[in-house]
């Protein structure tokens, strides 16, 4: 999980949010009008316009309230299009969306509570949304099954390993946890568009709230490796059950875009590089190679459902990207032991520098998709 | 919006300046390159007949990458010595790292540049490059990428050294990059950009920032002081000794390696101080160490710090006034077989080891024309026998071969070792 999970989760959801900047950057690809100024008090919300053409819309969110204030992008029946959080009082924050022709409501939400200061937002003419783009549209719905079969293992797994705490088997539940939670380590940036539900599944003890529990898999982890008891382990199990069949049903319902996925593909890697290679992740198991694999193999399955499209538009990238998925797989390999993996304190500083450098060579062409699949 | 181009109008004055003032330095006619920034956050010409950031007089900064080519591709390897170098002409130029630069590039795709140094003049950065030996031959030997028949025979590697403490995982790598500059954001911001660049090509095997440079490349400057608290960089080569420098510095086609004529070798070594020990030495004991007053930083006898020391002057007891192991002694050219090295050291403090002890020292940077004839006859007579090894300690070790400058936009680091 990452440190600052509510804050990614709000950028992955922004469909290229750029947060707190006083500098509207024109031009985006798509963005033929100029940026939208919103004046949000603690009592008002004064969109800028409430017409303007289809395509990437920028508004321009300065909270001038004395409450912490939220604006959102409501499409009928209360979709949401879009939304920032947490604007503070005397920020400005950014808010790209793409929007096809139609009509929608803007909110401003002061002390982030209720249904917000409602307004009416028209989208005319016909600029081509990204999702339009047949191939990339055929993206999302593969991908949209790629999180259905997994989130379809990721239950039950989950159910095991709750049933193998509660009957006191720490032996099962050992070898549960991290297969389990390799359905989890493959969707996780999806995961994480739930910012509330994330830490209480994935958190860890040092990045739980005030006010929170340290609950879910990361708790129980430490009960079995650290604690070694499990006595008392069976309503944090429930718990766990409780949100991850929250977050399957979440998961499934929701729509993600061609820039979701680009993004989190990297987001992936990024797990991998920062929590996974200095063992930081599974402290108690040291299992981090499990999820090493998943996100590997999460973030693989992200690239190739836009695959067609990278083809079109970046035949080269795609070569790269499949020469580092290749190393890093060849060097991960190394490290299989039985049908799963070597732990992470059993390799050497040599070892983990040789699976830091294939990541960080994978993810530096990653990081080019977003770009490609926005042209 | 901030851009570093905005900060190039600014610099582009102090580049017309650093020309000015070589046309003072009628030395410095057989060198092409523009030596001195003129001010701190001024310019250094990148393309030369040498590459700038030897002879250049030392600034105030050091960030020194090592790394380890991680690919075995040879093509991939001289692609990122392409990339790099166009980075290295912008970055030192006071300019971003890419095209688009830290701000004005496409939403969706991270910026080519990492952006820190926005704002920041050029600072006087240069980036100098060196191949390790273990570029040409792996451990075992193997030719890695077809170059194993241009190793430099003065590429040889250093010998063990009494009192070496050797730590594998910082000395050596297959290439290195010096960065220096007056400002240290601007030198971290240089290695974070090519260490970037060459994700999957090279991977980052150790670095070490520097402050206080602890030697002068140049008479312009003052002798700096090194964190014993002495001028040890008195005797340095200095880039108005044009002589010696076409003597001791840049390597000649003759010399057996023809790629690398007009560039030099380098050694560095990571010299940890016990700093505490040293602070609890008489101040006497000290100067004997090295051989010169602390203050002046005269040679012992002499009263000011350019004088002669006289090795033959005997005191009242009949022992030599500078001591037989004394530092300056011990690395002076006469007892050297005239050999000189430049010197562009740094002071480096990296906390502390966990006892209570600051980690410092000397990150020691020598330049010259054979290693075999130059550091290594010094460093021995300086391991076997200088005084000062009871407060010093080598930890890490490197050499490399600093080829010659990039001479234009067509030219590229490496370009001659690979064609």
């Amino acid at each position: 999980m990452r440190k600052l999970s509510v804050l990614t989760a709000t950028a992955v959801l922004g469909l290229g949010m750029s947060a707190c900047t006083t500098d509207p950057e024109p031009a985006a690809p798509g963005d033929t009008t100029g940026p939208i100024a919103v004046k949000a008090s603690d009592t008002a919300c004064e969109v800028g316009r409430a017409e303007t053409a289809a395509g990437t819309v920028t508004f321009t969110i300065a909270n001038g309230g004395a409450k912490v204030t939220e604006f959102y992008v409501y499409a009928a029946g209360d979709r949401v299009m879009g939304e920032v959080e947490n604007i503070a009082p005397g920020l400005t924050r950014e808010l790209k969306v793409e929007l096809t022709a139609g009509t929608y409501e803007t909110a401003c939400k002061p002390g982030m509570i209720g249904k917000g200061i409602r307004g009416a937002f028209k989208v005319t003419g016909s600029a081509a949304p990204l999702t339009a783009d047949a191939k990339l549209a055929e993206a999302t719905a593969n991908y949209q099954r790629y999180i259905q079969s997994q989130t379809a293992a990721l239950l039950p797994k989950t159910e095991e390993f709750v049933a193998a705490i509660k009957a006191g088997d720490a032996e099962k539940a050992k070898a549960l946890f991290p297969i389990a939670r390799t359905y989890w380590e493959r969707i996780e940036p999806v995961a994480e568009i739930f910012g509330d539900l994330d830490p209480k599944i994935d958190g860890r003890a040092e990045v739980i709230e005030e006010g929170m529990a340290f609950t879910g898999f990361h708790r129980l982890e430490q009960d079995l490796w650290e604690k070694k008891d499990i006595s008392k382990s069976g309503p944090i199990a429930d718990q766990l059950l409780v949100d991850v069949k929250e977050i399957v049903a979440k998961a499934n319902a929701e729509k993600l875009s061609p820039l979701q996925l680009a993004n989190g593909a990297k987001e992936l890697l990024d797990e991998v590089a920062s929590g996974k290679i200095t063992g930081e992740e599974d402290r108690y198991s040291h299992t981090d190679l499990w999820d090493f694999a998943a996100n590997v193999e999460g973030s693989k399955a992200s690239v190739q459902a836009l695959r067609p499209t990278l083809e079109e538009r970046a035949p080269e990238l795609v070569t790269a990207l499949d020469t580092a998925f290749a190393n890093v797989e060849t060097a991960l390999g190394k490290h299989r032991a039985g049908d799963g993996w070597k732990l992470h304190n059993q390799l050497t500083q040599p070892e983990l520098k040789e699976l830091s450098d294939v990541i960080n060579a994978l993810a530096e062409p990653i990081s080019k998709v977003a770009a490609v699949v926005a042209k | 919006m901030v851009s570093r181009r905005v900060a190039l109008t600014a610099a582009g004055v102090g580049i017309a300046g650093v020309a000015g003032a070589a046309a003072v330095g009628a030395a410095m006619m057989d060198d092409d390159r523009s030596p001195a920034s003129a001010s701190p956050g001024d310019a250094v010409a990148f393309f030369g007949e040498h590459q700038a950031g030897i002879v250049t007089p030392a600034q105030d900064r050091l960030h020194f990458a090592a790394f380890d080519v991680i690919t075995k591709d040879r093509a991939k390897l001289v692609e990122m010595l392409r990339e790099w170098t166009a980075a290295a002409a912008r970055m030192t130029q006071g300019r971003d790292a890419g095209l688009l630069g830290a701000v004005g590039g496409q939403a969706e795709a991270p910026p080519d540049d990492t952006g820190e140094a926005l704002g920041l003049p050029a600072s006087g950065l240069t980036l100098t490059i060196g191949f390790g030996r273990t570029l040409f031959r792996d451990a075992a030997g193997a030719d890695r990428f077809a170059i194993a028949d241009r190793l430099p025979a003065a590429l040889e590697a250093l010998p063990h050294f009494p009192g070496d403490a050797l730590r594998p995982e910082i000395s050596d790598g297959d290439l290195c990059v010096q960065a220096c500059a007056n400002d240290p954001q601007v030198a971290v911001h240089a290695i974070r950009n090519l260490a970037r660049i060459g994700f999957g090509v090279v991977s980052i095997r150790y670095s070490q920032l520097g402050f206080g440079r602890t030697s002068s490349t140049s008479r312009e400057q003052a002798t700096a002081r090194n964190l014993m608290g002495f001028k040890d960089g008195t005797r340095n080569l200095k880039l108005e000794d044009t002589d010696l420098l076409r003597e001791q510095l840049w390597a000649r086609a003759e010399d057996g390696a023809a790629w690398m004529a007009g560039g030099s070798y380098l050694v560095t070594r990571r010299i940890r101080m016990t700093v505490e020990t040293w602070d609890r030495t008489p101040l006497a004991e000290q100067e004997a160490i090295f051989g010169r007053d602390k203050g002046e930083g005269a040679p012992l006898g002499q009263a000011k710090e350019f004088d002669e020391p006289d090795f033959a002057a005997k005191g009242a007891d009949g022992e030599p006034v500078i001591a037989k192991q004394a530092h300056i002694r011990l690395a002076h050219p006469d007892f050297n077989n005239g050999a000189h090295l430049l010197r562009r050291g740094y002071n480096f403090v990296d906390g502390s080891d966990g006892l209570g002890r600051l980690d410092a020292g000397l990150f020691f940077i020598a330049y010259q024309r054979d290693p075999r004839k130059q550091f290594v006859p010094v460093q021995r007579s300086l391991a076997r026998s200088d005084i000062l090894n009871e407060y010093i300690r080598h930890v890490s070790s490197g050499l490399w071969a600093c080829p010659p400058g990039v001479t234009g936009d067509g030219d590229h680091w490496g370009r001659a070792l690979f064609t």
